[in-house]
């Protein structure tokens, strides 16, 4: 008997764990990843003439990210790696990708879904100019391309990435204009019951924040973004600075040139959607995720959600939860997987779930701030549509959920399907009919995920 | 025209050029077309409803605003599309009419 083709969608953290063990069983995966290079986001590694060395380019974590990038450098001639290589849909247990502009579908008998996440977005007046990049973007910037976004930034949002990209500028020489965060030290003290399972993480977010203060850049807490203030010249339209309120809701400006912004991630679950694996609401994130069991199996069998998409836990947690859903996929699959293999990885994973908790409890989703966004505000920055679009669709037009609100009035319709505006284009319709947020629904995936070129040759589905 | 973004570091790599809007632009091998086009200018191209500058946003392939079009009229993700010496880009999506 042929062996079975298990395909592994991504190749960050959890992709390349999840391969490992599976070619350890003696299978040859395929492994499909959009970058050019392994690695994911967090990993994310730079152009091959660029000379950084690791610990320039991942700091405390470059031991992490070298012993990630050698073990898939180990795999190489054990899998089917196909880089630059979009999965943009299902079909009969055929998953369906796209590489140079060629479609394939790649018949498979177990897939391990391993998407991660993207920033998670609450727009404000101003965010579509440009210089404004998600905190992920400004990272990437620096980190892929030796490149600040700006003279002078400023980071706004809450959540670990704010903190941690601010710091990466400071170390660069870029130094940031100020920090402001949404989350208040009240709420970030609650969050510590959950934070301080993880007391080396934990410590060194507080060195963060201390090394910035020691290099005199603000932290704000409790802040309410107000709007990202614009100016015109021969340049063009740029970034001119912050508005904001303290936590005393008086109004403040921050000069700056470009902005980087992000309040915590919300995960790639577009995949398990098309697959038709259950959802369920998460009431910690205020995001449906896909329904897994402590190993990452989905309501469907032979599919497994494996690292940030299917909830936030992180590079650590997303390596030990990569090698468990194949753990997982291999039992299922009859092959013999030793018990206690298992246990330590489940065992593994309690304290990164505690700190996720820990995590979006002391640095929430603002998501009151979506009902309060000015009508003019851009939700949607694929087709612009407005924050009083969508109160429209939820009002006069009687939309009850995101789907017919996106029907009506093309919010989630553009591009990015939803990615940058879903999570408060709900809290807005949320907020407008006076409903909990998991009534407001998610927005439907639909194939191709993500936009295919035209000219598209290949076989025909 | 002053740049949107700064190199930081990592400036001794081979300079090559490519040409945006008919305009040649200095890069570095290894550069994004992003990172081309933001280290020259303030904006990659316009959102198709209100006319007004756009220049990225996610940098990761997600949000799929930094569109832009090559001189035959193909479509390229600047932010995971590699800067290759001689690329010719517009920022302004080419009329059907004209290809």
């Amino acid at each position: 008997m042929d062996k079975p083709v298990v395909i592994v969608v991504g190749a960050g953290p959890a992709g390349t764990r999840a391969a490992q063990t599976l070619v350890h069983a003696g299978l040859r995966p395929v492994v499909l990843d959009e970058n050019r290079q392994q690695g994911g986001q967090i990993y994310r590694r730079q152009p091959e003439n660029f000379v950084r060395p690791a610990k320039k380019l991942y700091g405390a974590a470059a031991r992490s990210a070298t012993a990630l990038h050698t073990a898939f450098a180990e795999l190489l001639p054990h899998i089917d790696y196909r880089p630059e290589t979009l999965a943009w849909g299902v079909v009969d247990q055929q998953l369906l990708t796209e590489h140079a502009q060629r479609v394939e579908a790649i018949t498979y008998d177990a897939l391990i879904i391993a998407t991660g996440a993207t920033d998670r977005i609450m727009p404000c007046p101003g965010w579509t100019l440009p210089g404004v990049f998600t905190l992920g973007g400004a990272q990437i910037a620096l980190k892929a391309q030796a490149c600040a976004i700006g003279s002078a930034p400023v980071f706004m949002g809450t959540g670990p990435l704010l903190y941690l990209v601010a710091w990466q500028y400071l170390k660069a020489g870029v130094k940031p204009c100020a920090v402001l965060d949404t989350s208040s030290l009240k709420t970030r003290i609650k969050g510590l019951r959950g934070l301080r399972h993880r007391p080396a993480i934990l410590a060194q977010g507080v060195r963060y924040m201390a090394d910035l203060m020691r290099s005199g850049v603000p932290l704000h807490a409790g802040i309410q973004p107000v709007r990202i203030e614009e100016h015109e010249d021969d340049d063009g339209l740029r970034v001119r600075g912050v508005t904001w309120r303290n936590s005393r809701g008086q109004l403040r400006h921050t000069v700056g040139d470009a902005v980087g912004m992000g309040y915590g991630l919300r995960s790639e679950t577009q995949l398990a959607d098309l697959l038709k694996c259950d959802f369920a609401f998460d009431a910690t994130s205020r995001q449906w995720l896909p329904v897994t069991d402590v190993d990452g199996a989905t309501s469907q069998q032979g599919i497994y959600m494996a690292g940030d998409g299917a909830g936030i836990r992180g590079a650590d947690g997303a390596e030990y939860a990569g090698a468990l859903a194949a753990l997982r996929c291999l039992a299922d699959m009859g092959h013999n997987v030793p018990a206690q293999n298992m246990t330590r990885l489940r065992k593994a994973l309690e304290p990164m779930n505690a700190f996720r908790h820990g995590l979006e409890t002391g640095f929430p989703w603002p998501w009151r701030n979506a009902a309060s966004l000015p009508d003019e505000t851009v939700v949607c920055r694929c087709e612009n549509v407005t924050a009083g679009d969508i109160r429209r669709a939820a009002g006069a037009l009687d939309a009850p959920e995101v789907n017919r609100a996106k029907a009506f009035v093309r919010v989630g319709m553009g591009r990015c399907q939803g990615r940058m505006c879903g999570l408060a284009g709900a809290e807005i319709l949320a907020a407008a009919r006076q409903m909990p947020i998991e009534q407001a629904g998610r927005i439907r995936s639909a194939a191709p995920i993500k936009p295919l070129p035209a000219k598209i040759r290949g076989i025909m589905i | 025209m002053k740049g949107l973004f700064r190199r930081v570091s990592e400036t001794q790599r081979s300079p090559i050029t490519i040409t945006v809007d008919g305009q040649p632009v200095t890069a570095l091998e290894g550069d994004t077309v992003l990172t081309a086009v933001l280290l020259a200018g303030g904006q990659l191209r316009h959102n198709e409803f209100d006319g007004k500058p756009r220049a990225g946003f996610c940098l990761m392939g997600a949000c799929q605003d930094c569109r832009v079009w090559t001189e035959n009229g193909d479509e390229l993700r600047a932010c995971s599309t590699p800067a290759t010496h001689g690329l010719r880009i517009v920022t302004a999506e080419v009329p059907w009419t004209s290809q």
